[in-house]
């Protein structure tokens, strides 16, 4: 079982989305995670998944998300050299006694804080997933008040490109 | 404004001209209030034929015996809500064969989806894991070019069915109508020519071969390559097996042809799918019941060379040496066009092996038996009908003992729900076959389990006056629930047995058909006689056959493509 991240161009089309999860559940292959935005053209989609799998099963859901009608292209990111950003927020408690040490842990993982309240921060934080774990674990587990991620986005390094 | 002039239609006389652009003979369906639009216009016109069957499972089985015996698009029309429920399995059985159909189906109104209306089901959503590909229509503008698409994705590259879901205000809304004359689609260009170096390779594969073996499925079939496989086998002198959905390809009484593999295959076909060192595999997918376990298959050492159109189907099971992504019929003419001239091993040895398993006559059954044994009346039939007959079934024993002892010389002859395994698709898929096929003989081979699952389209054969032929082969239980249950189970026949059967003579009869029963042994082969040269009437055969006759070989499930359970063991 190794972890691929697979990205897919897609139509922009109603229904895409849900043509793609269908098939990972379907099929029971795994997602970690699965994020969608439009891309540059806006009658295009770009998807990330991030799976886990052996071999023989990513080349199936390689060639099984070819086959969807809507999908344009399908690359394994894990292939070859590639960058994973993703994004957290996250809401902690900073109150008089925390606020000192929450700022400056935030500043060793180079995150930022974005919203201040009397009694909390909310900090922006990218990096890789396990960048963003290591945040979490960083943290007292009493102090976070919610999380959200964004899950995976990937990208080829140098002049490696995915596009039509 | 002038209609004529700028030829603004509806979304309902829209929906008809496609149909007949596209050369739709008949349209099988079932109106209801999401469709009443299209169905006005199919009133107005004569082109497109409309065959109103009596459930909509008949609607999708039909097209689909259609398709498959013309290899034309099937189609079929059905409403909202339960229409389309309806149709699910009969469109999940076209789809696990990859049948070419386009099925429209009524939607409630655009802005009442998602409220429930009387009559919604999501039909996009429900129908999403068992079709190639649907669309949702919401714009009329849209309508021309979607219909399009979707007989165009039906049919090319991997065929399969795509659902039209047009909602019903759509079909009242009017636009321009023009049929598009091409498709071009960014995100879908199926390949046809296979890669050439692979076929290279493969014609090296082969001419070495010691002890190759031919093994073909549906695709071959689909593609229509059964006359380059023809040529093929017999340029090379190979050994030839067609799966379930293959049958036909090769010709059935070619000494050549091995039988059909897998979980009921023959000995010959199986013993040397195991034990040959080069395997072709064509338009075949390795499913479990042909090559039963892969772990066991895989034990022997052997050259795998998959020809398919469908880059997920190569490697899925089973892992292959030279894959070869294209179109059967292209790729098998390249392939031949190198093999012309080249020179295959002599695989004498190879063949004395085949004739020893040959030996072995696995198909054997009592041929002295006082009650009727179903291969006797399959074997009747096949000569009754002198092999010409195009042949559907339903699932079970009786489906099997067909693929066995009816010799299928052509392509497109022999019709059954292989991959999904639908009971109830015998009869409608035989209403297609007749309507493709008029004049030609159709045989409906089922038992009195399967027929009873769409028994009502013994109506619709009547109003069309299609005179199928219905062979139910009655053992009086859900046979291949009962082997199962006898060999794996204790003997313990659990809810198999089917009591309170209706007469079926008297049923044929109250549809306005006729009806025989037979139960000996001699009166098989007259009564056979008697119902095909009724050439205008449907025939209502009710076979009372041994109730504990069992399908062999058998490979049971789990176990190796070898370890066959034969009827001499037992």
């Amino acid at each position: 079982m190794t972890r691929h991240i697979i990205s897919v161009l897609v139509e922009n089309e109603a229904g895409a989305l849900s043509r793609i999860a269908g098939l990972f559940s379907a099929r029971g292959y795994n997602i970690e995670s699965l994020t969608v935005a439009p891309t540059e053209d806006a009658s295009m989609s770009r998807m990330t998944v991030v799976t886990s799998g052996s071999e023989d099963v990513v080349e199936q859901i390689t060639k099984h998300l070819n086959k969807l009608i809507e999908v344009v292209k399908v690359v394994d990111l894990s292939e070859a050299e590639h960058i994973e950003r993703e994004l957290m927020l996250i809401k902690v408690r900073a109150g008089q006694k925390e606020r000192e040490d929450m700022k400056r842990m935030a500043d060793i993982f180079r995150g930022r804080i974005i919203d201040v309240s009397d009694n909390t921060y909310t900090i922006e934080l990218t990096g890789d997933g396990r960048k963003l774990d290591a945040f979490i674990q960083a943290l007292d587990p009493g102090s976070i008040m919610e999380t959200v991620r964004t899950g995976t986005s990937g990208i080829g390094r140098g002049n490696r490109v995915l596009r039509v | 404004m002038d209609r004529v002039k700028t030829s603004t239609l509806t979304g309902a006389e829209i929906v008809v001209r496609c149909l007949q652009a596209e050369g739709v003979e008949y349209v099988f369906g079932y109106p209801g209030g999401a469709v009443l639009f299209i169905y006005d216009e199919l009133f107005k016109q004569d082109k497109v034929k409309h065959v109103l069957v009596r459930h909509e499972q008949g609607a999708a089985h039909a097209a689909d015996g259609y398709s498959r015996a013309s290899h034309k698009v099937g189609v079929c029309l059905v409403t909202s809500g339960p229409g389309v429920t309806n149709a699910v399995t009969g469109i999940a059985t076209a789809y696990m064969d990859s049948i070419p159909m386009v099925i429209i189906s009524g939607q409630v109104p655009t802005h009442a989806i998602g409220l429930d209306a009387f009559q919604e089901v999501d039909a996009v959503g429900v129908t999403r894991p068992c079709v190639k590909h649907n669309f949702l229509v919401k714009n009329v503008a849209d309508l021309a070019s979607t219909i399009k698409k979707a007989f165009h994705i039906a049919a090319t590259g991997r065929p399969g069915p795509v659902l039209v879901d047009i909602p019903k205000d759509v079909t009242t809304h009017s636009c321009e109508f023009q049929y598009p004359e091409s498709v071009a689609m960014r995100s879908y260009n199926p390949v046809r020519k296979g890669h050439a170096g692979q076929i290279k390779k493969a014609m090296q594969l082969l001419l070495e071969a010691q002890r190759p073996m031919v093994y073909t499925g549906g695709g071959v079939v689909l593609s229509n390559a059964a006359p380059q496989l023809r040529e093929l086998v017999k340029l090379l002198g190979f050994p030839c097996t067609n799966t379930l959905m293959g049958l036909g390809a090769y010709p059935a009484t070619d000494k050549q042809f091995l039988g059909m593999p897998g979980m009921h295959g023959t000995y010959e076909a199986n013993m040397s799918m195991q034990h040959c060192d080069v395997l072709l595999a064509i338009g075949a997918r390795f499913d479990d019941r042909v090559i039963g376990n892969p772990a066991h298959f895989a034990q022997n050492p052997r050259k795998i060379i998959h020809i398919d159109i469908d880059p997920s189907s190569i490697s899925k099971r089973v892992k292959v040496d030279v894959p070869i992504v294209g179109n059967i019929a292209d790729v098998l003419d390249d392939l031949l066009k190198l093999l012309r001239d080249a020179k295959p091993q002599d695989i004498g040895q190879w063949w004395k092996q085949i004739d020893e398993w040959r030996a072995k006559d696995c198909l054997r059954y009592d041929r002295n038996s006082k009650i009727i044994k179903p291969q006797f009346v399959l074997e009747k039939l096949y000569e009754v009908t002198q092999g010409e007959a195009f042949v559907t079934s339903d699932v079970g024993q009786h489906q099997m003992w067909a693929a066995q002892f009816y010799k299928f010389d052509q392509p497109r002859r022999w019709i059954n729900s292989g991959g999904l395994g639908t009971m109830g698709f015998g009869l409608p898929a035989a209403m297609g076959v007749q309507l493709a096929n008029p004049g030609s003989t159709v045989a409906c081979v089922t038992g009195e389990s399967s027929i009873q699952m769409c028994l009502q389209e013994l109506s619709t054969c009547k109003q069309y006056r299609l005179p199928i032929k219905i062979i139910n082969l009655n053992n009086k239980y859900m046979g291949m629930v009962r082997q199962w249950q006898q060999f794996f189970h204790g003997n313990r026949y659990s809810e198999s047995y089917m009591d309170a059967l209706p007469d079926f003579v008297k049923l044929a009869e109250g549809y306005g058909h006729s009806g025989r029963l037979v139960d000996k042994p001699a009166d098989v082969e007259p009564a056979l006689r008697e119902a095909f040269a009724r050439k205008n009437e449907l025939v209502f055969l009710d076979f009372i056959t041994d109730q504990k006759e069992n399908v062999y070989p058998m490979i049971p499930g789990g176990k190796g493509i070898t370890e066959m359970i034969l009827y001499e063991d037992l």
